[in-house]
């Protein structure tokens, strides 16, 4: 570090000669170029993600040979459009589920006193108090067909539904895990919508349901935004949950790039699917900068 | 008062959502004394087995040592450099620091699995399967876009003035950020310091692929001995985790509250 603040001292626009650089001058550079400071966390990101990355990304281009066979074997079987498929549909339920559970939630923390939003705080906290895969076992045991929730309907009087091994226990642990991250950024949002607004609108003559559509759902849209594609994204790679939760037929695109590279050895077509499951990511996110900006602006200016 | 309905309504679903958050966690821990060796609910009986078999079974102590040893090491490491990329992107002028954030945080959003098979591969070749040197160096890169969050936070509200009046009061540079700058960020370091830690203890994913028969971390042993044998083990091992997270955080309130206060 100190090495590379010192070369570029003496091979910059230094006045002084460069020799016994020590203390305040040596600072003084290293404060000129703020951005040095960011580069072991750099350099580790390239060695550590860029660089195995490109591999993956080689990989599906030249194994067993070089070409396109991969992506076109990928496309072209049935099975795997069918996996992709099932993936954006369980990414696309488990972030409508959670707008569902959320925004209420979120506009409750907004509206409560102070002891009662540390409370509601804290349930969304809890779930991160376990382990990961410890609480997707807890998942097993409550939607097993002997579990809590069966026993509950059971008593109810209904019959009982299958939950493990199905896409709908998919959904159920995997919004679960993810509902923190829809709810905090809503709850950011709505914190800071001005609720005169809204008393004014009913002062003026409209009714609550009215005045809840046309001013405070568009002021909360942006939360809602935000916490949507965080969680889309997110769950377009979860692995583990469904891995545990789910049956064969409710397999993600995660599961099938694990079972191509560790069980079959194909590295190029798991490399393949890897690659199609970044592109889906990254495109996403593109497509979600905007809106994001968006935010922003309406941030600060607010 | 025509709201009434409403209100209770709202107040019953939120309910129902605390209770599909809290539920997972509340349900570990009744299942971690039960007798037989089943994971049905509601558990039969009472007994500590579970919890004797985790510490004197070799497989669960190592698996847990080798957590902490690793979770450490990354909190250090990424709690170091995360902390001077912080600095480093709330001192740049320029439109570079936003591109630079950005793509510093982009461990979070890549799917773990397509990580994973890259770092695989690229172990293999160096020799790194199964080491705590290719653990560290995977969970370091993965917990520093969390440290860089935490004390980016502290950071923005941190006043720069406050830099240069030490400056102007004869400090220099280091002794203003050691003196001024350290202990008023010092709570967000700690949080970052806080989140490496458990984002290395609880990783999974790239942990399934690197990890070796010499070299397990506990959620790889909790993954396997829950696909392997529905071993009742898991859930004491969940208990003593949310009882260590709870002290934990309620030694963290405490203390800031104090250091608030005073």
């Amino acid at each position: 570090m100190s090495q590379t603040s010192h070369t570029l001292a003496a091979g910059g626009d230094n006045p002084r000669p460069a020799g016994g650089v020590q203390g305040p001058q040596r600072r003084l550079r290293l404060a000129a170029y703020p951005s040095l400071l960011a580069m072991p966390a750099l350099l580790l990101l390239i060695a550590a993600m860029g660089y195995p990355l490109l591999t993956v990304t080689l990989r599906s281009f030249s194994d067993p040979a070089w070409g396109m066979q991969n992506y076109v074997w990928f496309f072209s079987t049935p099975v795997n459009v069918t996996v992709l498929w099932r993936t954006f549909s369980i990414a696309a339920w488990v972030t409508i589920v959670c707008v569902i559970a959320a925004y209420p939630y979120a506009y409750l923390m907004t509206a409560v006193g102070p002891r009662m939003r540390l409370v509601l705080i804290l349930c969304v906290l809890v779930p991160f108090w376990v382990s990961g895969v410890v609480r997707t076992l807890a998942w097993v045991i409550l939607l097993q067909d002997s579990g809590i929730i069966n026993s509950l309907i059971r008593l109810l009087g209904f019959d009982s539904v299958k939950l493990i091994r199905t896409q709908t226990g998919v959904v159920i642990g995997m919004a679960q895990v993810l509902l923190p991250f829809m709810i905090l950024p809503l709850y950011s949002v709505m914190r800071g919508i001005d609720l005169r607004l809204v008393q004014a609108a009913r002062s003026l003559g409209a009714r609550p349901s009215l005045a809840f559509l046309q001013i405070y759902l568009p002021l909360s849209l942006p939360g809602v935004f935000a916490g949507a594609i965080i969680v889309f994204i997110l769950s377009l790679g979860f692995y583990i949950t469904p891995a545990l939760l789910g049956g064969p037929r409710s397999t993600m695109l995660s599961t099938l790039v694990q079972s191509q590279v560790l069980s079959l050895l194909n590295w190029g077509r798991g490399g393949a699917m890897g690659v199609v499951l970044l592109v889906a990511t990254f495109m996403l996110l593109a497509l979600a900068a905007p809106l994001m900006r968006q935010r922003h602006k309406q941030a600060s200016r607010s | 008062m025509r709201l009434a309905p409403f209100r209770i309504l709202l107040g019953l679903f939120c309910l129902l959502v605390a209770v599909w958050l809290v539920m997972p966690t509340l349900v570990i821990i009744p299942m971690s004394f039960n007798e037989k060796k089943s994971l049905a609910f509601p558990p039969s009986g009472f007994s500590w087995q579970w919890y004797e078999n985790f510490f004197t079974n070799p497989d669960w102590l190592t698996s847990f040592f080798n957590s902490l040893r690793v979770a450490g090491l990354v909190a250090v490491a990424a709690t170091l450099i995360g902390t001077l990329a912080a600095l480093g992107l709330s001192r740049m002028k320029h439109s570079g620091a936003g591109l630079l954030r950005a793509i510093l945080i982009t461990p979070m959003i890549v799917p773990g699995v397509v990580l994973a098979i890259g770092i695989y591969a690229v172990y293999l070749d160096y020799h790194l399967v199964g080491t705590t040197t290719g653990f560290v160096i995977a969970h370091t890169m993965l917990a520093i876009p969390f440290v860089i969050i935490a004390v980016s936070a502290s950071l923005e509200v941190f006043d720069v003035r406050l830099e240069t009046a030490a400056a102007s009061l004869g400090a220099d540079r280091f002794t203003a950020f050691r003196t001024v700058t350290l202990p008023l960020i010092a709570p967000g370091i700690l949080s970052g310091l806080l989140f490496a830690f458990v984002t290395s203890f609880d990783e999974i994913i790239i942990a399934l692929f690197i990890t070796s028969p010499y070299l397990k971390t506990l959620p790889v042993q909790i993954f396997t001995s829950i696909t392997r044998d529905a071993d009742p083990t898991v859930t004491a091992v969940g208990t003593i985790i949310f009882i260590a997270t709870t002290l934990v955080i309620s030694a963290g309130l405490i203390i800031s509250s104090k250091s608030t206060r005073g």
